[in-house]
């Protein structure tokens, strides 16, 4: 499995990103700068966490122009693995990637802090190897967290399975329906708030995210028809 | 004298003449007789330019004119010191070809008047410094005075500051992993802002901002000058009055997006070697860069000021020199490295600019506009500012206290109530609220973050940590400034030891009132020889610092505040150690020596609401006996938990040792001394361990043998604080309620 980092100008979560996937899986990570305009041969796209473009205008707004943007478009077309976390999963929602949009944290606070999560599915690639129900400590770090959609949008998120996280506990932004990531339809595209790369040993606090890396490598090998180890 | 023969070229400036015939400079903050040096310098009577570059280099604040005879007390120098002071940050040896870059520094009179901006920016001129080095910033940290917590404009000020703060080390990216905050009624109106940064290096990439190579082109990275900051260092060397508000456009504004611009570019930059120097443009912004450049090469410089990029039009030589617009490095690189240098900077977007050249004559001259609009020799700017020994004068405040008996307090019948206070004073409470607004998480090496004792951060790719404290108890230096500044420096290698470090080196922030009253100066001098010697005898340099002088309110001057950076080495991993109880059973143990000891105690300003007497004694022999003897049982093995006693004594480090590790203890301690000296005395040198029982045997025997004392006084169990003496019941509570009294003192304020 090769994975792609992605860096706009204000990303700094691309190192814990890149960190996470050599020290967790060992397989091949590169970094690809804002400006490629492929991204070919690449099996799982992580949109790091950060404040791309300064978070001028908006959250996310800027970045989605990038035109590795694009690339992110087609690989998400030809079924690769994408995650957006934080400052990612925001700019995946003003891609159109996902649906809703961010406020800010109804505290009008950045928040730093562990976080319990509940997994609300696991038949996705980056959950199969949570359980349902389980809760799992990731952390936190945001001023605009608070996700938000209209009630036909949730209604439909709902109806298509396709919310993945939910805050357990005091939801810490005001999110709707407790939200803290979802998926697109077709499941290959997850979004969230909470930093699993972050949390990917009990060094740093939690290795509550770990599972997130090592599920996705077991679905891109079932899907390559490679031999389990 | 002789005519000028530098013309200047702004209509609406003083003449030469003019500014020596209506003494303009004085304005600017030079006396007449630096004013006759500087005319000597030149040969004849500087222009506006000239005398303004010359003010801000001569400031207190860029040349420690007032503090350098100070400064040279302390010890520079030992085996792991590989920078000292006198570069944009110092450097120490961890091994393994690699090294620790960290500085601390202060900005507290642009934090006063604008606290958001001001706060953000000093986050932002620590990181740049670090950067410059050729270092990779790993870590923030902070220290942070107020006045009480009580006042709208306290809270305005505490709330801006930390989320300028927050706002600066987020977006770029560096975590902000600790640091302290205290409020004390001595800070009102003039807040102290310090902001500390720690790097990791290769030894092989230590930069040096030099403009080495005459004829080497010179440039200018970052965002366009505007005229934002101008005048700022001469403002930070200048009392805060009433009119303070109306300097507020000396307070810069920051761009954290593109501080990590340039960041990344630089770093990139110093990493492809194609360059000579680089040095980031702090105070006095150009003019200082320019002219310290030069003269660390022996060298000088040319710039030509109608390529510096700039965000405003009609700009003059003296607003471009002057300005303190955030984010700008200056490089030199040799011809042949040109193209690549600016290709760097050219994919990340930032502007990248030749302004200038090295030249071999020792002078920085400005052209503007076709003319030469200054020409100054460079040694003189930056070495030859007079310095000055001040007079001093033991202050009556001082004698009187020493027939203070601190003893005299009747003993409250209820000392639950009296812990329960401690708590619930904000120096001492959680500071959750403040930390959890910093990513103290961002770059994933945060092992310990805020709320203990120390914060630890892991060296990647080895099993080596760094662990890092900043400290003053101000109060203590108030009473007494030498034995306050050996605590100051004590209390934080004994921070970084109770987390599992060997202390390596301090930075420090010397923050004071004004020099010019003797009774300031002798407190600055005094507490530099208390820290100097403990420096010494603690074996921790001082690598780096900052001099903030001039911090008076209408009441006068805050309280002597030198502030440590201190940072320790970790040596391996399994040897990092927190302040929380960690397993039903666990022994407790007090090591170090308690007296009753209430002078500048929080129990004796909370409780009795005075600050006088002396303040704890401290031995500086007995404290490296101790710390040699808890870090060797923390690298053994021994230790499952370790927090300092300091503020609020014995009672305080019990509750945060349960409250941060969700356990109760039962306490019985056997005591000749009155019982609320037992809890709440700050006598030094003491620590709170826990061992499992196992190690406790020989934990204790390893304690002893050094010939420190210890004693046994009771097991981490349950859920419950209950602390006995001499047989009788002083303490029975929930930890959960003393958690909710720790959490709630700064919200319930703040809401």
């Amino acid at each position: 499995m090769r994975t792609a980092v992605l860096v706009f100008p204000g990303s700094n979560c691309d190192v814990d990103c890149y960190k996470a996937i050599e020290q967790t899986l060992g397989t091949p990570v590169e970094y690809v700068w804002h400006q490629e305009t492929s991204l070919d041969g690449f099996d799982l796209i992580l949109v790091p966490g950060g404040f791309s473009y300064g978070d001028y205008l908006r959250c996310g707004a800027i970045a989605r122009f990038a035109p590795v943007m694009d690339a992110v478009k087609v690989a998400v077309e030809r079924g690769a693995f994408v995650l957006g976390v934080c400052n990612g999963f925001q700019i995946l929602l003003e891609s159109g990637l996902l649906p809703g949009a961010m406020r800010k944290n109804t505290s009008l606070k950045f928040i730093c802090q562990p976080q319990m999560l509940r997994v609300a599915r696991n038949d996705l690639a980056f959950t199969a190897e949570y359980a349902v129900g389980e809760e799992i400590n990731v952390p936190i770090a945001h001023g605009e967290g608070n996700y938000y959609c209209d009630e036909a949008t949730l209604e439909e998120l709902k109806a298509n399975n396709q919310i993945v996280f939910t805050y357990a506990g005091t939801n810490p932004n005001g999110s709707v329906a407790d939200i803290a990531g979802i998926t697109n339809k077709q499941g290959n595209v997850v979004g969230m708030m909470p930093h699993p790369e972050r949390a990917v040993s009990e060094l740093l606090g939690s290795d509550g995210g770990k599972r997130m890396f090592t599920s996705v490598l077991n679905a891109w090998r079932e899907r390559n028809g490679a031999v389990i180890g | 004298m002789a005519q000028s023969s530098v013309k200047s070229n702004a209509a609406k400036e003083p003449t030469a003449a003019q500014i020596a015939e209506q003494k303009i400079y004085r304005q600017m903050g030079v006396t007449e007789a630096e004013y006759e040096l500087i005319c000597g310098f030149l040969g004849r009577n500087p222009n506006y330019v000239e005398i303004g570059v010359f003010s801000v280099m001569w400031s207190e604040h860029c040349s420690y004119k007032n503090s350098k005879p100070v400064l040279r007390k302390f010890p520079v120098t030992g085996p792991r010191v590989l920078m000292g002071p006198g570069e944009g940050a110092g450097i120490v040896d961890i091994g393994d070809n690699q090294a620790v870059v960290f500085k601390i520094e202060s900005h507290n009179h642009p934090s006063a008047i604008e606290p958001f901006q001001g706060a953000a920016t000093g986050v932002g001129g620590i990181i740049r410094d670090i950067f410059s080095m050729g270092s990779r910033p790993i870590a923030l940290m902070n220290s942070l005075r107020f006045g009480r917590l009580e006042s709208e404009r306290v809270k305005y000020l505490f709330e801006h500051v930390v989320s300028g703060i927050a706002g600066y080390g987020n977006c770029i990216g560096i975590p902000t992993v600790g640091g302290e905050v205290v409020f004390d009624e001595a800070y009102e109106g003039n807040p102290l802002v310090n902001a500390m940064c720690i790097g990791l290096i290769n030894h092989d990439q230590i930069q040096r901002g030099v403009a080495k190579g005459v004829g080497n082109p010179v440039y200018y990275v970052g965002p366009a000058t505007g005229r934002d900051g101008i005048h700022g260092a001469t403002f930070a060397s200048e009392e805060l009055t009433a009119e303070s508000e109306a300097k507020r456009p000396a307070v810069q504004v920051g761009d954290p997006f593109m501080e990590k611009l340039c960041l990344e570019a630089c770093l990139e930059l110093i990493a492809s070697g194609n360059l000579v120097g680089i040095q980031d443009m702090g105070a006095a912004g150009l003019t200082c860069s320019s002219a310290e450049m030069a003269a660390k090469a022996g060298n000088g410089i040319e710039l030509y000021l109608d390529e510096v990029p700039q965000r405003e039009t009609g700009m003059t030589p003296y607003e471009m020199m002057l300005s303190e617009s955030q984010e700008r490095m200056l490089f030199v690189c040799t011809p042949e490295q040109e193209e690549a240098a600016t290709a760097i900077f050219d994919r990340w977007g930032i502007i990248c600019k030749k302004v200038g050249k090295v030249t071999d004559d020792g002078r920085l001259r400005l052209f503007h506009k076709g003319e030469q609009v200054a020409d100054m020799p460079v040694q003189e700017l930056t070495e030859a500012c007079p310095t000055y020994n001040k007079p001093s004068k033991v202050p009556a405040y001082y004698e009187a206290n020493a027939s203070v008996d601190t003893t005299r307090y009747e003993e409250p019948a209820d000392l639950q109530a009296v812990l329960e206070k401690l708590l619930d004073v904000p120096s001492i409470a959680s500071k959750e609220w403040v930390y959890n607004q910093y990513d103290y998480m961002v770059r994933t090496g945060t092992v310990i973050g805020p709320g203990s004792d120390a914060a630890v951060v892991h060296v990647p790719g080895t099993r080596k940590a760094l662990a890092t404290s900043t400290d003053c108890n101000g109060r203590y230096v108030y009473l007494d400034p030498e034995m306050g500044g050996r605590i100051a420096v004590a209390e934080a290698a004994r921070n970084v030891v109770c987390s599992g470090a060997e202390p390596l080196a301090i930075t420090d922030n010397l923050n004071f009132g004004s020099p010019d009253k003797p009774e300031i100066f002798w407190q600055l001098t005094t507490s530099v020889d208390g820290m100097a010697e403990a420096c010494r005898v603690l074996e921790t340099p001082v690598i780096g610092g900052n001099v903030s002088l001039y911090n008076e309110n209408t009441k006068g001057a805050i309280y002597p505040t030198p502030v440590i950076g201190m940072v320790g080495l970790i040596h391996d991993l399994d040897h990092i150690t927190s302040q929380g109880f960690k397993a039903e059973g666990d022994a407790i143990f007090l090591i170090g020596e308690t007296n009753v000891e209430f002078g500048g105690s929080e129990y004796q300003a909370s409780i009795f609401n005075v600050v006088e007497g002396r303040p704890p004694v401290i031995d500086l022999a007995v404290e490296k006996t101790m710390q040699n003897a808890l870090l060797g049982s923390i690298q053994a093995g021994l230790v499952q938990s370790a927090h300092d006693l300091s503020e609020g004594g014995l009672g305080v480090a019990l509750a945060e040792s349960c409250i941060s590790g969700k356990r109760g203890a039962s306490v019985s301690i056997e005591s000749t001394l009155r019982a609320d000296a037992v809890l709440y005395s700050e006598s030094q040198s003491r620590v709170l361990v826990s061992t499992t029982q196992a190690n406790a045997a020989a934990f204790a025997e390893a304690i002893g043998k050094a010939g420190v004392p210890i004693a046994q006084i009771g097991t981490v169990t349950g859920e419950t604080l209950n602390v006995s003496i001499n047989g009788a019941s002083k303490i029975a509570a929930q930890v959960s309620k003393l958690q909710q009294i720790w959490k709630d003192a700064i919200p319930c304020r703040m809401a």
